[in-house]
């Protein structure tokens, strides 16, 4: 666990209420591509014991990664920005037609206050994307929706054997200052 | 000479134990099917590049298990950034092992990177995996089985040179919810 007070200093306030709803879906497995979106939320992980980390190459190997976990009896939660779920669609086809749990949380880019053109091709493909090869969206816009958002999505994932991506909104996480 | 890819797969799970084995899509998996199917076998048939890391996956669930990822050349070049990603996790249950034809087998033998000179062992060796090797007789291979059983230092990566053959079919079933549930079931996990 990390250490008493760490959250009060967190960039993403909502970070420490994600983090704890996950552990207490029995979460102990996380991997990701890190996005400034996730970062409290890294943080918060990696310092946490209970918790096996890695950190990937590219999004689709958490995908696999994440089967491995469940065919041993483990819960693990996939981390990622918009333009990596791109990387992702063909592995993801060994969740849905195995129905393996999966959830990922996806920090949304090229749909709110964004300054890089080179974001918004993949941000408008994201949730079509996902609809596509079969895997649920739930967006959250608030903080506040994140957090219900994201318990609901897990007990949708590892009791339902459901496939979903919740996606945090640009606008929440906020305009990327650079 | 390189081997015959079934005779070198069924040395490899030769008196396997409690190994716990992942194939990767194609001919690994008929091969570890032929070999004699087993409810501790996860066989793919798709997701092409996911099966060293399903094995990473499986390998931290289980860290009182040895894990075997039996894939092909095409397969892992398919996933080569997960070499990395492994190699940083440093499983020390995960034992990689690339049954390397030098071709797509399942496509009509177009010869791949490997068949082309790439050194798949050299790459492991360059992302930081552990133990690394290659086993062109059965003698190496008989060795490699032993090592299998063993805990390493961190991810262990094998290189077994094959012949361009494919040998009959060997199918596993195709039912991939049937699949993951068997697997789960053998290790006394719930099956929803």
């Amino acid at each position: 666990m990390p250490a008493a007070g760490a959250e009060t200093d967190l960039k993403q306030p909502w970070a420490a209420d994600v983090h704890r709803v996950l552990k207490s879906a029995s979460v102990t497995q996380m991997c990701y591509v890190p996005d400034a979106g996730h970062a409290s939320l890294i943080d918060l992980f990696t310092a946490d014991r209970e918790v096996v980390c890695n950190v990937l190459t590219s999004e689709q190997e958490g995908v696999a990664i994440a089967a491995g976990a469940w065919l041993g009896g483990k819960r693990s939660v996939l981390l990622l920005q918009s333009s990596g779920v791109g990387n992702c669609i063909n592995m993801l086809s060994l969740m849905t037609i195995s129905r393996f749990p999966l959830l990922m949380l996806v920090t949304m880019r090229g749909e709110w206050a964004e300054f890089n053109p080179w974001q918004v091709p993949m941000g408008r493909a994201t949730e079509p994307s996902l609809q596509a090869i079969g895997v649920r969206t739930m967006r959250a816009d608030t903080a506040e929706d994140l957090v219900a958002t994201v318990g609901a999505a897990a007990a949708l994932a590892y009791e339902a054997d459901q496939q979903i991506a919740v996606l945090i909104s640009q606008r929440m996480i906020g305009r990327k200052t650079w | 000479m390189a081997l015959d890819r079934r005779a070198a797969v069924a040395a490899l799970l030769e008196d396997r134990g409690d190994l716990l084995v992942v194939s990767g899509l194609g001919s690994p998996t008929y091969d570890v099917h032929a070999a004699g199917d087993s409810d501790a076998n996860y066989y793919l048939w798709g997701a092409m590049g996911s099966a060293a890391l399903i094995g990473l996956g499986l390998a931290q669930a289980r860290p009182d298990r040895n894990i075997l990822a039996i894939t092909g050349d095409g397969e892992q070049l398919m996933g080569l950034g997960g070499l990395a990603t492994i190699a940083v996790a440093k499983p020390r249950n995960l034992s990689i092992v690339v049954i390397d034809n030098g071709h797509f087998g399942e496509t009509g033998m177009q010869q791949s990177h490997t068949g082309r000179g790439l050194d798949l062992a050299a790459v492991a060796r360059a992302c930081g995996l552990s133990e690394i090797g290659a086993a062109e007789d059965m003698a190496a291979v008989a060795a490699l089985r032993a090592k299998l059983h063993r805990r390493a230092d961190g991810p262990r990566f094998y290189v077994v040179k094959v012949d361009a053959a494919n040998p009959p079919r060997s199918l596993p079933p195709r039912d991939a919810v049937f699949l993951k549930n068997r697997f789960r079931a053998h290790l006394g996990l719930p099956v929803t």
